[in-house]
């Protein structure tokens, strides 16, 4: 069987109050943290950007493991935010990470969906015995444009797992995707900000191919809501996965640990790898875990998952979720925060 | 060997000089130092120069300058060696006369900074590109670092920098050449906006356009020029590691000791000997280490210097009475060859109200990126 | 910068490589071919862990054009337990706490880009421990 054998995640340390950005636009601060359910988002500083992220999370990933990053076989990144439209973030992450030359790399793109895509071809490459480990990150530094909805929620983090066969912290017990085209959600080349189609990104984007790819993988593999110790669903704002995972018969507790949105917003790429990796720090032998991740345009990647073992003995080795949440915060005032986001024009 | 002299001096002023081109600059020094000795041919130029090419675009900088002074057909080179390269051009002249190779060199430095270069990056070309300058450094950085380390090594404080300021510009208000010719007080420079910590503005050398130029010539042939030649009796170079990162003590000029003890046994003096001196003050933490390296004063005494009026005009030894790069101006390439000029009118009593009473003896020590490279000259009056 | 410039400094970018001389146990970084201490030519190579100690440091209030947005940003000369001494910015702290002494690991982060169009460089910056 395969499965996890090292994860690590990263969030930047900046942070900008939902009530910070509301005040910008005259908005009602109170109601926008109460309609999103996010408290602050998390903003990466002028030196991060999704290479970056990648590198961190993948060394934690790397120390997990304890394996020579050199017996990875493949590395693939899942981004709507690669630093280059042309040249791979892959190869400059495996480089650093020490991975170079024999590994197969690319970058991927699907909207919010690209990091759990990462990991479902990384595991299919393991599976396959094509390779003997795989790494797979969902990495995003997302741009929500200035005074959209999505300002309050686009933020930036990743995590990294590498797929293998043996010392597994956690089992890959089966996957479900679920696809159909949907334009929810688009950024054209050439364009800063993304565009969306504002409430119809809920029902038909977002709750129905989480609920289809949920209720399909449940169905599959004969486990049913309660038997699982956590879950976790994509977290475009706080709202929307409690919402899912209700109607799919979660229960708050089930969804609490990997519901990271309310103090980091949406890593897009990262956002459920990220809520994973949250629960896998905390998670005991035998602990069930789903997951099921989001991408406009639109798709859901399904996972059911198992910890082992050895998983609470390699939680150390690297740093948690909660202490990147709860660490050492910067938080900027808006003027800050445009300046990070590179939304001040300047002559070149 | 042969015992070399200084027979004429000529500079422009130090400041932001609008109307004048980098060959203006030069052939205003050279043809000045030309006629100050009533010379009407030379065997060699040597032009001190940073960076024509990053400030304006112009390297080739030995003919330029040889045309532009009607002396097309005469031998002519740029010496380069960051913020020493004027004290660098004048070593090589010193050797091309003493060895007998040629009997009149011209030595020049100038450097025009203003022409709209992005100053900041041009001068951080002096550090080491791939492990300093890619990660951000500034020069006054570099040197915030080395005052950071005196700091903790020796006690220095920022108003022992500050006094450093105050003397000097003391000293350029009545430089006419100066590009400050105002005094400044220990709070002003305290007050003085940060531009990398602890350095403040008034603790750096400003941004300055200007040309110097000597000329140099045999000691037994100098009467044909001028009743009053100064000796060069010691010249000394020597380098240290270029980054900052690779040396052991960053609080200590090592290439600055080195030279200044190869230009003092070639002199056959030592630092108390030395009666007026020209030390290269870019920042004003420079001029701490760069009197500790030398030996004009006590290791670890560099920092009170300033404010006990050692180094002043009166003082014990009167250090920089030029006004200094801090207030005389630094344009990069021509204050190593301004350095040897202050001098020279010092030792021939030309120095009017900044005048060291009986000077005989002086030093000029010039300095090359975050103090890599390091040329020191003794001078005796005649 | 070049392209080619910065790929041929991948080593000690990416994996700060260092050189260990064979003669006097002295560290370089990034290696090289001759020991600045003993003229060794014999090398052993080492990568720097990515932790170590601020030496000197500085806070750049005005910096270099393509820096400039980070002003006010710490520079520090950072020694490794091996001994290897490298320049990097200090970040994700106030810039003043950075002083001699302070222990920091090594992250990989962007260090620089080349205006709009150009080549993004990256290598290691210091972020303090704890
Ligand atoms: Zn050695």
């Amino acid at each position: 069987m395969a499965g996890i054998v090292g994860y690590g995640a990263y969030i930047p340390r900046n942070r900008i109050k939902s009530e910070e950005i509301a005040r910008q636009w005259g908005k009602d601060p109170q109601a926008i943290s109460r309609g999103l359910l996010i408290q602050e988002k998390s903003v990466p500083g002028l030196d991060e950007d999704t290479i970056t992220i990648s590198v961190a999370a993948g060394r934690g990933a790397v120390a997990r493991a304890g394996i020579d990053p050199a017996l990875i076989g493949a590395l693939y990144i899942g981004s709507e935010s690669h630093p280059y439209a042309v040249k791979p973030s892959g190869t400059i992450v495996s480089e650093v990470l020490g991975v170079t030359p024999e590994v197969h790399v690319a970058d991927f793109e699907f909207a919010c969906k690209a990091g759990t895509e990462a990991m479902f071809v990384a595991l299919g490459l393991v599976e396959s015995g094509r390779v003997e480990y795989a790494m797979g990150i969902g990495a995003d530094t997302s741009q929500g444009a200035p005074n959209d909805a999505l300002e309050f929620s686009a933020s930036a983090g990743g995590a990294a797992y590498i797929f293998g066969k043996e010392r597994l912290l956690v089992e890959v017990l089966d996957t479900y995707s679920y696809t159909t085209d949907t334009p929810d959600f688009w950024r054209r080349e050439g364009e800063f900000y993304p565009r969306h189609g504002g409430r119809f990104t809920g029902e038909p984007a977002y709750f129905k191919h989480v609920l289809s790819a949920t209720r399909a993988i449940l169905d599959r593999s004969g486990y049913k809501a309660s038997d699982f110790r956590h879950a976790i669903f994509h977290m475009p704002n706080g709202k929307f996965p409690l919402s899912a995972g209700k109607q799919l018969g979660f229960t708050k507790e089930q969804m609490a640990v990997g519901w990271v949105v309310p103090l980091m917003g949406n890593s897009y790429s990262g956002s459920s790898p990220t809520g994973l990796a949250a629960v896998l720090d905390i998670a005991d032998p035998d602990d069930l875990i789903l997951i099921t991740s989001f991408g406009s345009g639109a798709a859901s990647d399904s996972f059911v998952l198992r910890a082992t073992d050895l998983l609470p003995q390699r939680v150390e080795r690297a740093a948690t979720v909660k202490s990147m949440l709860e660490g050492p915060r910067h938080y900027l005032t808006y003027g800050e925060y445009a300046k990070y986001r590179e939304k001040i024009i300047l002559n070149d | 060997m042969r015992e070399v002299a200084i027979v004429g001096a000529g500079m422009t002023r130090f400041g932001e000089i609008w109307e004048s081109s980098l060959r203006d600059l030069f052939v205003e020094a050279a043809a000045g130092a030309l006629s100050s000795a009533g010379a009407d041919h030379v065997d060699h130029i040597l032009v001190g120069n940073m960076s024509g090419g990053q400030f304006v675009g112009q390297e080739h900088l030995g003919p330029l300058m040889a045309d532009h002074l009607g002396m097309a057909g005469v031998a002519a080179a740029r010496v380069e060696s960051a913020c020493a390269s004027g004290g660098m051009a004048l070593n090589m002249g010193f050797m091309a006369v003493a060895s007998g190779f040629v009997d009149t060199v011209l030595v020049a430095g100038v450097e025009k900074m203003t022409d709209g270069a992005d100053v900041t990056n041009v001068l951080a070309s002096a550090a080491d590109q791939e492990t300093e300058v890619y990660h951000g450094i500034t020069f006054p950085g570099l040197y915030a670092m080395i005052a950071r380390a005196h700091m903790a090594a020796h006690g220095t404080t920022e108003e022992d920098l500050a006094w450093v300021a105050v003397k000097n510009h003391k000293h350029g208000a009545m430089n006419p050449k100066a590009q400050f010719r105002s005094e400044v007080t220990v709070e002003q420079v305290l007050q003085s906006s940060m531009v990398a910590e602890p350095l403040r503005l008034l603790h750096c050398s400003p941004v300055s356009d200007g040309a110097a130029a000597v000329l140099l010539c045999p000691l037994d042939q100098a009467r044909n020029y001028t009743d009053r030649p100064v000796k060069l009796i010691g010249s000394g170079v020597a380098t240290d590691a270029m980054a900052l990162a690779d040396r052991k003590d960053p609080a200590f000029l090592a290439a600055v000791e080195k030279s200044s003890e190869r230009a003092y046994k070639m002199a056959g003096v030592t630092p108390k000997d030395i009666q007026v001196a020209e030390v290269h003050d870019c920042f004003a933490i420079a001029e701490i280490c760069c009197l500790e390296a030398s030996g004009l004063v006590e290791k670890g005494q560099g920092a009170k210097a300033a404010a006990s009026g050692e180094t002043s005009l009166g003082g014990r030894i009167p250090v920089n009475t030029s006004g200094g790069l801090k207030s005389k101006g630094h344009p990069v390439g021509a204050t190593g060859v301004a350095q040897a000029i202050e001098v020279f009118e010092q030792l021939r009593g030309e120095s009017g109200e900044r005048q060291v009473e009986g000077a005989r003896i002086g030093l000029t020590q010039n300095m090359g990126g975050s103090g890599a490279s390091s040329v020191v000259h003794i001078y005796q009056g005649v | 910068m070049p392209s080619p410039r910065y790929w041929r400094e991948k080593a000690n970018r990416f994996h700060l490589e260092a050189a260990r001389c064979q003669g006097c146990g002295g560290v370089t970084f990034p290696a090289r071919t001759i020991c600045p201490a003993c003229r060794g030519t014999e090398f052993e190579t080492l990568y720097l862990s990515r932790k170590g100690k601020v030496v000197t440091s500085t806070v750049v209030h005005v910096g270099p054009n393509e820096f400039q947005m980070e002003a006010p940003y710490a520079m520090a000369v950072v020694e490794t337990p091996e001994g290897g001494r490298l320049m990097v910015q200090v970040v994700d702290c106030e810039p003043s706490d950075v002083l001699p002494g302070l222990e920091v690991s090594l992250e990989f982060r962007l260090i620089r880009r080349e205006g709009h169009g150009g080549i993004l460089c990256y290598g290691h910056k210091g972020v303090p421990v704890g």
